[in-house]
């Protein structure tokens, strides 16, 4: 193959479009090294502090997309401190100075603030996408920056984002020159948008696929929006609050009618349930439906709704479906691949929403389920069983009993059993998330029987070190593990310290590790950063001379080519 | 009203008024550890208790959280907070409406309202002692609790039930302690 011109090797490469796929053939030899690094479209950063951003940009110079993620999973819950780090600006210096070609940028779980934004704009006045996931950071005043200077536009989409609202009419800085937006997603701003400026820029973009409203954005606004793109195939609601005797009412059902090309639908900000009727229409041509943002619409509306919807692939709902109403799921929507069931009842104090019942229901009626996500009160080992006989390819599985470390109420067994089927049979899980009463067993099972699973997730499970032994020595695959509130100690951290070098992270918080352990490790694997975070209200003892028998409260390790970060807070300590 | 705790003095007699067969484990989702084990009794306490501390449980987005601020709230507004009361004596139970008192004593004006016929028909039978009657709730953990203790919006937050105990039995409460 070496005697093949460049061209012809990178006009095979091109025929690679997985990230890995390519990573793989630029270690075969220095030629394709040079061939692969120089054609390299799309870069996937999986962890900004594995590697120093000037280093990425001067492997791929001719990058156009970047993909970057910062902080470690468990921040979506509050468990890594505010200012950890996950900065989002030197990508953005480096892209700017490196890879003036850009033309995507695509950020989870970072911090990026307005003067991010600012430059972003300004050096890449040719953006394409922005896309940014559970980011925080920034203001309307950088969405501003963006609607002002990137010209040709194709996708804004801001998901789950923190952002603050100065009221600023940042949509209405798109200028009129700009028609080229294909997808717009602005439904987690909490502020109004200008709407004549929303509806104007809707008319002017026929190619607009996606738009995804805020709650602001009123039934008559999105009204006159669905009747100037009637050919919008993903929908995001405002605020569907109106009287269903009125005329505002009757204008939005005629204009559902006409936009035969919807396919996922979400949205129903304060939906008044008797509004539903109007939806109907789409719903038999759906293919993702997110009702879980509308904790007014009871289990019994939902049914209504979900009847219609027979084509439907994505199903997210809110846990007062019940289990009657995931029964109707499973007997209506026999091409759902991916559930996802919320708790709308976080605090605990109703009435049990969601059983074991409903998601045997589901596995029995939806052969094709491959993603699930789902928070119930309680979870028998005879249905984990069943589920995993039913439903053999499942590639992520996470289900959150709510009560931590809760048994099978039935046998009052551990869950290790109903857990292990689910491995056993589904060989290709990809990623599991952990919950109920478990004990090292299960973990026996994860590392016999796992073997393609990449991302695993532990909280309030385990008796001993030997649990972390059998995952870290058994999963082949493992990328990500992150573990909370369980018993693992040094001993289960460094008994193969080799395997992190495999892993893109370890996160560990409120387990047995000590100072020590993590000093040892940090010793023994020069190319892993070691982080020990310490939010230092209790402990004054550890700002003094922490022993090296102290329990470390939090806990990241990561590989790493950059070494210790030069700009971590003072409660990170690199070891 | 004599102050009678309900709950410590009451627990080792198991007084539930919940239906026979059903257990506290599902409705209050406590850890299920076994019954009889006095120690893990007292965790359950404390867990139920640590339980909305617990940082990042459930495993929730702060985003979809935030989502629903004041639903809790609204979601009670709406549906009402229908609680069952039953009277000593009497043969058919009622429901009503926590949230439309504004404290105990519109509470008590209305129990009485409620039940002035079975009363006066106990109070006849008593040998005309009056009205006397303890009101008694059952709180989120199964305990029987008087009526009157805590602050209003803490108890229609907590009371799941009630009950108007006869005056012998209110009373012989009373003396136990």
């Amino acid at each position: 193959m070496t005697y093949f011109p460049d061209e012809v090797v990178e006009h095979i490469f091109d025929f690679l479009v997985s990230h890995r796929d390519r990573n793989a053939v630029s270690t075969v030899c220095k030629a394709w090294y040079q061939v692969e690094r120089l054609s390299r479209r799309s870069v996937f950063v999986g962890n900004c502090y594995s590697v120093l951003p000037e280093r990425v940009m001067t492997r791929f110079p001719g990058m156009k997309c970047l993909i970057v993620k910062g902080k470690p999973h468990f921040a979506d819950f509050n468990l890594v401190p505010h200012d950890w780090g996950g900065f989002a600006l030197p990508w953005i210096e480096a892209a700017a100075h490196g890879c003036p070609g850009l033309e995507e940028l695509r950020l989870k779980r970072m911090v990026v603030s307005d003067e991010s934004l600012e430059l972003l704009a300004r050096s890449f006045p040719d953006l394409k996408a922005l896309v940014l996931i559970s980011c925080e950071g920034f203001s309307t005043d950088g969405l501003a920056a963006i609607a002002t200077h990137c010209r040709s536009l194709r996708e804004l989409d801001l998901q789950e984002n923190e952002v603050e609202d100065y009221g600023r009419q940042w949509l209405s800085c798109f200028p009129d020159s700009c028609t080229t937006l294909v997808s717009l997603n602005f439904s987690c701003l909490k502020g109004e948008v200008n709407a004549g400026a929303l509806e104007r820029l809707v008319a002017r973009c026929p190619s607009l696929r996606g738009l995804k409203l805020n709650r602001a954005v009123s039934v008559e606004s999105l009204t006159r929006i669905l009747d100037r793109a009637p050919q919008l195939v993903e929908l995001g609601t405002g605020s569907l609050t109106v009287d269903h005797h009125s005329e505002a009412y009757r204008r939005m059902i005629n204009t559902f009618h006409k936009c035969k090309l919807l396919r996922n639908l979400s949205g129903f900000w304060d939906v008044d349930p008797r509004c539903l009727q109007s939806v109907y229409p789409v719903c038999p041509n759906l293919t993702v439906l997110n009702l879980s943002y509308a904790p007014s619409i009871q289990g019994a509306d939902q049914v209504k709704l979900i009847r219609h919807c027979f084509k439907l692939q994505k199903l997210w709902v809110l846990d007062c479906i019940g289990d009657k109403g995931l029964a109707v799921v499973a007997s209506t929507c026999k091409q759902l691949q991916e559930l996802r069931v919320f708790p709308s009842d976080i605090y605990g104090t109703g009435t049990a929403a969601v059983t074991e019942e409903g998601l045997v229901a589901v596995s029995s009626g939806c052969s094709k389920m491959n993603s699930l996500l789902y928070f119930c009160h309680q979870m028998t080992n005879a249905a984990l069983i069943t589920v995993a006989k039913n439903c053999p390819r499942f590639i992520r599985f996470r289900l959150c009993i709510l009560d931590p470390g809760k048994p099978d109420p039935i046998t009052n067994q551990p869950l290790d059993e109903g857990f292990g089927a689910i491995v056993q049979s589904c060989k290709d899980l990809r990623r599991l998330s952990l919950s109920g009463l478990l004990t090292d067993k299960v973990f026996l099972y994860i590392g016999e029987y796992a073997a393609r699973l990449e991302m695993l997730s532990i909280a309030f499970a385990g008796d001993s070190d030997k649990g972390m032994i059998y995952v870290l020595n058994g999963c082949k695959n493992l990328r990500k593990l992150e573990i909370r509130d369980s018993p693992f100690g040094d001993a289960a951290l460094l008994e193969n310290v080799g395997k992190y070098e495999t892993m893109r992270s370890l996160w560990m918080s409120s387990c047995d590790v000590t100072l020590g352990g993590c000093k040892a490790l940090a010793a023994k694997m020069p190319r892993l950063n070691v982080e020990v975070i310490n939010e230092g209200d209790e402990s004054d003892e550890m700002e003094e001379n922490p022993s090296d028998a102290h329990k470390v409260e939090k806990m990241y390790v990561y590989r790493t080519l950059a070494g210790p970060r030069n700009e971590a807070p003072d409660f990170v300590w690199t070891l | 009203m004599e102050d009678v705790k309900g709950s410590d003095g009451l627990g080792d007699t198991e007084l539930r008024l919940g239906l026979p067969g059903t257990s506290t484990a599902t409705r209050s989702a406590k850890r299920a550890l076994p019954e009889g084990d006095e120690e893990s009794h007292d965790e359950l306490r404390r867990t139920s208790a640590a339980k909305a501390q617990v940082v990042g449980w459930p495993p929730i987005r702060s985003y979809r959280k935030n989502s629903f601020p004041g639903r809790k709230v609204e979601a009670e507004a709406a549906a009402g907070l229908y609680v069952k009361v039953s009277m000593d004596g009497a043969p058919y139970l009622r429901k009503i409406d926590l949230g439309v008192y504004k404290g105990y004593k519109e509470l008590r004006e209305g129990l009485d309202n409620m039940f002035k016929c079975f009363s006066l028909e106990l109070s006849r039978r008593e040998g005309g002692s009056g009205s006397e009657y303890a009101i008694t709730y059952e709180d989120k953990d199964g305990d029987l609790m008087l009526v009157g203790d805590v602050p209003w919006e803490m108890f229609i937050s907590s009371c799941k039930r009630l009950r108007i105990m006869k005056g012998s039995e209110a009373r012989g409460l009373n003396s136990r302690h």
